[in-house]
């Protein structure tokens, strides 16, 4: 990292004073069209964005302003400027951006602005349009000084690779040497958008292979928080509280004390801290701890199993007060009728399990110095932000320095380990490390909620769904809801409603939230109604989707991949699905069969189709979609978090497996289909297909319906038998 | 107490002072500033921590320091002696990390398996990387990048 990020909130001047060269800068607000004009006023031209730097010797500095977790997106943000500056790819190089959210956060409600917050594949599409006019202002600002320079008129000029061309007289400047004698306007030209690029003529949309993180991660030197060290530094571990809410009294405060390396033991509200001087000494001293816990936690008492059980009743209940979700012509008259078809499905807590546990370094302020974090962080401004109310000192004062993240998913997007190891720094007046074991990781997770969900149906001869009921029961409020929309299923009435029940318990956003569940349920759904009716899966979608043109082409491109007429082999048959998220519609085939003895499924052939629009980089967009089918048979097939008591029963891989390179599928298969519409998410895209896909694929190989995720053996010949 | 192991570490000869029962992992993340190898689960049941013991792979996180003493440790940044492990050239040309945290480890495990087995079967490839987790499910990638080293080396 350069000097740049050492500084989370830039002046002009020192900016230009640390970058040299030519800085693409604009005062106040000029480049940030949602910006409101109070705004504007209040930052009185101190506070500047600048997206890039071009530097005498050519080098083109972008400024990544969004995590990167593996998702690829630091590299898609810089292709988009890049392609509008009309950079060559091979100048480019990619940093951090300043922790400025007014003017490097994301598109939120038509502008740029909103949080500097990466999640719910959101992040090329919310900066698509702001960027590719970034770097078309950058260019124009290019040409400008050549223009100057040379005494020709701008509209005789043109730009190659990081160079601006006068076709007539046959100059050329490269984008390095404008840098030693530009200058930047205080205010940046407006551009119109048929003045960007047409698709025919990206370089560098949808043609760069190669992510920028890549080499760093295949031979060790990706720096990750986990892998920061400072002078002086302590280490910290945590004894958290096995019942979410219960408080600790340790019982052998002295006797730990006594331990080598041990520095401090601080009690917190939600636990015991260790800060010890090296960390196996703190993991140590963690093992030792006598920890007795209050038993007024929040969650005292919940069982996962019975929760089902409530979920149940209060779906069946006059009483229950229900959240409307989708709400469309009348479904009440027709569900009375005695042929609805009905069934109900659940799904189990699960854990983000990334493989890095987390962590976060907290150096407190020193001699008038800021306090600085080191962290992976899916939330930048609100880790800086969670780590100044811990320190008690204004944001300002705060230097935040963004790592690679060792897996997201939803998780890093909490700062609940920031607010700790902040916590422990101001306590220790130290820098500290804070490492959350494994166990710390799962036990003290926050998990993609449980929920039981209700469907009926009243379907008339030839197809047609005259009602839909959709009624989700869980717990985890907000968390429940998504995707349990389908406009692209034409039917005549349709009710969607949720309820939620608090346990007291962690719940958090899980890659593609209630996707997962809703997706299963309903593609699941649609496949029994199909069975019962006679009609081929596939087909049967087809009708239903009879109004949506687009989603139409995603499901058949799908079809045709997996060659769906085509008898599977022997022992194994196909499952379809289709799902919509964060924009992207997909579809999935999965050819599994299933060990009769042992109850497992093998998926033996995924393919899938996507439409996200504009992908800017299709090779990265297929390893997303692969590594999201992957994910979702990890979670549909195996994993599972309960609940006894109050407490988490798993602690570690054992008892908490995901998928390894055995239960990967032997083919997996991507098409992504070209798409001039704008970029929609894709990290998220597939993850929902699988749930359906495989239960889909069971129903037509053995005449059962699975309706509990995850599908484990036990479960598989439960239903078998 | 603090006892001192000798031992090779990417082809020099190192020593180290630790707590007798210290592990290679935090020694080398902590004492030695090697932090190419991951803690990943602690326990020996993710693989992120691999790294070749007198060639063989073995978690990190579980071996005890005393047990590499006079013997040759190599991690993920002494792999290659000069440029890039034919392996490691492989997982940039398919592409293979997302979040990367675990690619270390798949490395080394990887590694290994092609030392003793210049052309491994799929079976056989499957059998040796099963034990070490990608949580972004790279697998097929990392599958790939195996199949392509091997066929060049």
């Amino acid at each position: 990292m350069s000097n740049d990020s050492n500084s989370n909130r830039l002046s002009r001047r020192h900016f230009l004073a640390v970058a040299g060269g030519l800085t693409i800068v604009i005062a106040g607000a000029a480049v940030v069209p949602g910006l409101s004009r109070s705004k504007e006023d209040n930052t009185n031209g101190e506070r500047i964005t600048a997206w890039v730097n071009i530097q005498p010797d050519g080098k083109i500095t972008i400024y990544n302003p969004a995590a990167e977790m593996g998702q690829g997106s630091m590299t898609a943000l810089a292709i988009i400027i890049a392609e509008e500056l009309d950079a060559d790819w091979n100048d480019v190089a990619i940093e951090h951006s300043p922790i400025e959210p007014d003017v490097y956060g994301l598109s939120w409600r038509g502008g740029l602005g909103g949080p500097m917050i990466t999640v719910g594949s959101r992040t090329v599409m919310g900066y698509y349009e702001h960027l590719r006019m970034a770097g078309a202002q950058a260019r124009y600002v290019l040409m400008a000084n050549a223009s100057k320079k040379w005494g020709v008129p701008i509209e005789e000029l043109t730009t190659g690779p990081s160079k601006v061309l006068h076709q007539s007289s046959g100059k050329s400047i490269s984008y390095g040497e404008i840098s030693r004698f530009a200058t930047a306007p205080d205010k940046l030209p407006d551009i119109d958008q048929d003045q960007l690029k047409s698709a025919e003529e990206f370089r560098l949309i949808g043609k760069v292979t190669d992510r920028h993180d890549i080499p760093s991660k295949v031979d060790g030197t990706a720096e990750y928080a986990m892998d920061i060290n400072v002078p002086d530094m302590l280490h910290a571990v945590i004894s958290r509280s096995p019942v979410h809410g219960s408080k600790p009294d340790l019982q052998n405060e002295s006797d730990l004390r006594t331990m080598e390396g041990i520095v401090d033991i601080v009690i917190l509200d939600h636990g015991v801290g260790i800060l010890a001087q090296k960390i196996e000494q703190a993991l140590k001293a963690k093992r030792f701890m006598q920890i007795k816990w209050s038993e007024d936690g929040m969650a005292s008492g919940h069982d996962s199993q019975a929760a089902y059980e409530i979920y149940d009743a209060t779906s069946r209940s006059d009483d229950t007060n229900w959240h409307s979700i989708v709400s469309e012509g009348s479904v009440e008259d027709n569900l009375s009728a005695d042929d609805v078809i009905e069934a109900r499905f659940k799904n189990d807590y699960v854990y983000h399990a990334q493989m890095e546990p987390l962590n976060a370094l907290v150096s407190p302020p020193r001699e008038g110095d800021p306090a600085e974090v080191w962290v992976g962080s899916q939330a930048q401004a609100g880790a800086r932000q969670a780590a100044a109310e811990a320190l008690n000192l204004p944001e300002d004062q705060v230097i935040l320095h963004p790592c690679y993240l060792g897996g997201g998913f939803g998780r890093r997007s909490m700062a609940d380990y920031v607010t700790e190891a902040a916590l422990l720094a101001k306590h220790a007046d130290k820098p500290v490390k804070l490492l959350w074991t494994r166990e710390d990781d799962l036990q003290y997770g926050a998990f993609r909620p449980i929920c039981s969900q209700t469907l009926q149906a009243k379907v008339k001869a030839d197809g047609t769904i005259s009602a839909w009921s959709h009624r989700i029961v869980g717990t985890g409020g907000g968390l429940l809801g998504s995707g349990a929309r389908i406009p692209y299923y034409t039917m005549d009435a349709k009710r969607v409603e949720m309820h939620s029940i608090e346990h007291g318990v962690r719940t958090k956003h899980w890659r593609s939230v209630a996707h997962g569940p809703n997706k299963f349920a309903i593609e699941a759904f649609i496949d029994e109604i199909a069975r019962k009716l006679g009609f081929d899966p596939y087909l049967y979608r087809r009708r239903l989707m009879i109004n949506d043109q687009r989603s139409l082409a995603v499901l058949d491109a799908a079809a045709a991949m997996c060659d769906w007429n085509s008898p599977a082999p022997e022992g194994r048959a196909r499952g379809i699905a289709f799902a919509e998220r964060s924009g992207a519609l997909a579809a999935g085939v999965a050819e599994i069969s299933v060990d009769r003895n042992t109850g497992m499924i093998k998926v033996h052939h995924f393919w899938a189709a996507v439409d996200a629009g504009v992908v800017v980089q299709p090779h990265n967009a297929i390893a997303q979609i692969e590594g999201g089918i992957v994910f979702g048979i990890s979670s549909v097939l195996r994993e599972s978090i309960t609940f006894k008591d109050g407490k988490v029963q798993q602690s570690n891989f054992h008892d908490y497996p995901i998928a390894r390179m055995a239960d990967t599928p032997d083919q997996l298969e991507v098409k992504i289909i070209p798409s001039d519409e704008k970029p929609a998410g894709i990290g998220e895209a597939s993850t929902p297909l699988v749930g359906g896909a495989i239960a889909n694929a069971f129903l037509a190989l053995t005449g059962n319906s699975l309706r509990h995720m995850p599908f484990t053996s036990e479960r598989v010949l439960e239903v078998l038998s | 107490m603090l006892i001192k192991t000798s031992f090779t570490l990417n082809g020099e000869v190192v020593q180290v002072e630790t707590a007798p029962d210290a592990m290679l992992l935090w020694t080398l993340r902590e004492e030695l500033k090697l932090t190419g190898t991951k803690y990943g689960c602690g326990i020996a049941l993710c693989g992120a921590c691999t790294v070749h013991l007198d060639k063989v792979p073995v978690r990190a996180c579980i071996t005890p320091v005393s047990v590499v003493s006079g013997r040759s440790v190599t991690t993920i940044e002494g792999l290659s002696k000069e440029g890039l492990h034919p392996l490691q050239q492989a997982w940039i040309d398919e592409q293979v990390p997302q979040c990367g945290y675990c690619q270390s480890g798949q490395i080394m495990q990887a590694a290994a398996l092609l030392e003793n087995n210049k052309k491994p079967t799929r079976e056989e490839i499957i059998g040796h990387m099963n034990g070490v987790l990608c949580r972004c499910g790279t697998y097929n990638r990392v599958f790939k990048a195996i199949e392509k080293a091997s066929q060049e080396g």
